[in-house]
């Protein structure tokens, strides 16, 4: 009987998520609140949703919208798309593996106002890359890659394709090869044994990187300055929120803003996962070996 | 590929790996082999002896760096996986976790452009061959390990692949299922009358399926032939060990003529069977199976006495560790016994095998 008498350990330890709860409640749920709270006080007065109504009935608002999805949506695709291919080639541990990941991690480590500075010396319309076309007659044209949709398009490719060449490796490399092994002795050639189990098995791998690579891409807002055209082509909406906060001074309608543009990135994350539930997404090995 | 082959060729088959300090490796040298069509081969041997390396050069997974592999007169080592048409059985199984019992087995057929209807008869057929009917729209997680089991083989012999290689598919499985497994897959092999290479490291596998086992050790092959002869006539000290002669003594070579020998270690001469040529020999290593000892009749040649030392009871039968003039020795009796027990133990002629090797 004494052995009834001792209550499970677990119940008695629940106190030590506190901290945690505390630091998650302090900078994260409190901060979130207060911003839904303080976008329904508009400054004119108006009702609670009279800040959103200003930001849907306002063209050079609600565009903002329509110009970050521009941006954002062909940055994930490229990113995982081209993170795909190269992962695959790489997806065996080797010291082209190792140079190849130490060569992408740079980008990260060097921040998006440095990547910028370096585009701009770069791509800009007397930079390096524009002298080499010219010098070697492959286009006579005028390069113009910064300074608009462009610039900050390359920006978010620099930035973001570590990130989801990383996340695919990762995955790819937990997919048994004996898989594919198998696949070819079932008369599965290269193309197939790609398209019929690495991809379908990468699925739930790539939606996850592309919704990661989305919402960092749909939070642009240093290179959309530096690289891009701040006051129309590339006027994203952080750049809409940043005005009405440090410019108008209006935090309601900067926090109804930054609320807008968090509903817009889960309702693409949600349609991501709704995707990703199409497939199969249990572990990629296979048998009890 | 062609079904009705006569013959499956492999001559002088290598395959050497480089080292990470620049020097190549042979993990396979001279595997040289005829196989007929409905002959089960066996490769034996412990990790490490090349015999997952040759099939996989057989299977196309690993390219050869010496020899040549014919089926019939077609010349098949230069060939891609895909192109050999070879069945396949992985040890983990490689069932594609995302496709169906139905759409792992007709896997191989789609990749031949097989019609539809065509590939549901032939799927349907390969698994009622394995018994596995009623599982078709499972997912392999969903099934026991005995049952991914069966769908990796119909997976691989629905192709009618003129070769079916296995790769110690039975490794994972638990001891009764395995037993049950290895008569399931001997019935399709005769059910198909196909060649079928079954790699192994379990000596009794290999001796209760196989028609002919392949033992290997370090990259070459030590003996070919049927399991009666593999067992009771090892070629060498090393597939002697392999197969179970756990008692390896070096005696002094008395007296040789053809194959019978005398010899004789601390005063104690016993009677055996020279394998291989002994001439010249001073000392020979004698190799005798626990299992073949008895009790000495009466009057019996060949008889050592022995006291116990340590025993594990087994059942039907005990392994006894016992002391003996020659030395320590395991030995396998039925009965019942204790520690410090007196028995005067008996050996045929044709169980002690002589091999002009250093112990």
């Amino acid at each position: 009987m004494s052995s009834l008498s001792v209550a499970p350990t677990g119940d008695r330890r629940g106190w030590l998520v506190a901290p945690a709860v505390v630091v998650l409640l302090a900078l994260f749920i409190y901060p979130f609140f207060y911003g839904v709270f303080i976008s329904t006080q508009p400054l004119e007065g108006g009702g609670l949703w009279a800040n959103y109504a200003h930001f849907f009935s306002t063209p050079t608002q609600w565009g903002t919208l329509w110009v970050t999805l521009k941006l954002a949506v062909p940055a994930t695709v490229i990113n995982v798309g081209i993170s795909i291919p190269v992962a695959f080639a790489l997806r065996r541990n080797s010291r082209a593996q190792r140079i190849a990941t130490t060569l992408l991690v740079i980008p990260i480590t060097l921040g998006t106002v440095l990547v910028a500075d370096g585009m701009l010396t770069f791509y800009g319309p007397v930079g390096w890359f524009p002298q080499f076309l010219h010098g070697l007659h492959l286009y006579t044209g005028e390069v113009r890659l910064t300074h608009n949709f462009w610039g900050v398009l390359i920006s978010l490719v620099i930035s973001g394709f570590p990130f989801a060449f990383l996340l695919t490796l990762s995955y790819i490399s937990g997919i048994d090869p004996t898989l594919a092994r198998a696949a070819g002795t079932l008369g599965a050639g290269p193309w197939n044994q790609f398209r019929l189990i690495y991809l379908p098995l990468l699925v739930p791998g790539l939606s996850m990187a592309a919704a990661l690579s989305f919402v960092q891409a749909f939070a642009v807002f240093p290179s959309a300055i530096l690289l891009g055209a701040p006051a129309g082509p590339t006027r994203v909406i952080s750049i809409a929120a940043y005005e009405a906060a440090f410019e108008q001074y209006d935090y309601g309608m900067a926090s109804a803003i930054a609320i807008v543009m968090g509903f817009v990135q889960l309702l693409i994350v949600c349609a991501i996962f709704a995707f990703r539930r199409a497939f199969y997404s249990g572990p990629a090995t296979s048998g009890k070996g | 590929m062609n079904h009705s082959f006569q013959q499956l060729r492999l001559d002088a088959v290598g395959r050497k790996f480089d080292t990470t300090s620049g020097s190549a490796v042979a993990a396979l040298s001279g595997l040289s082999l005829d196989i007929k069509r409905g002959e089960f081969i066996a490769l034996l041997g412990p990790s490490g002896c090349g015999k997952s390396t040759a099939l996989n050069c057989l299977a196309g997974l690993t390219s050869l760096t010496e020899g040549s592999i014919w089926l019939d007169d077609t010349r098949i080592d230069v060939l891609p996986p895909e192109q050999r048409g070879f069945g396949m059985v992985f040890q983990n199984y490689a069932l594609f976790p995302h496709m169906s019992v139905r759409d792992n087995v007709g896997f191989g057929l789609r990749m031949r452009g097989v019609r539809k209807d065509e590939i549901a008869k032939r799927v349907q057929s390969a698994l009622s061959l394995v018994q596995l009917e009623g599982h078709e729209n499972k997912l392999p997680g969903q099934l026991s390990g005995g049952q991914q089991q069966r769908v990796a083989i119909a997976r691989a012999i629905v192709i009618e692949p003129p070769v079916i290689l296995m790769d110690e598919p039975l490794s994972n499985l638990d001891a009764k299922l395995r037993i049950e497994m290895r008569a399931e897959i001997r019935r399709i092999h005769r059910q198909l009358e196909r060649a079928t290479i079954y790699v192994t490291h379990d000596q009794d596998e290999a001796l209760s399926m196989a028609d002919r086992i392949v033992v290997m050790r370090t990259g070459t092959v030590q003996q070919i032939g049927a399991p009666r002869e593999v067992y009771g006539r090892p070629r060498n000290l090393h597939v002697a060990r392999f197969m179970g002669y756990r008692n390896v003594l070096e005696f002094r070579l008395v007296r040789h003529a053809g194959e019978d020998v005398t010899v004789e270690r601390q005063q104690i001469q016993l009677n055996g069977t020279a394998i291989g040529d002994l001439t010249g020999a001073q000392n020979v290593a004698v190799a005798m199976r626990p299992d073949d000892f008895e009790i000495a009749p009466a009057g019996a040649a060949n008889a050592i006495d022995a006291t116990i030392k340590t025993l594990e009871f087994g059942g039907r039968d005990s392994l006894l560790y016992v002391t003996t003039d020659i030395g320590d020795l395991y030995v396998r009796l039925p009965g019942a016994f204790s520690p410090g027990d007196r028995i005067r133990l008996h050996i045929p002629t044709d169980r002690v095998l002589a091999y002009a090797e250093a112990v």
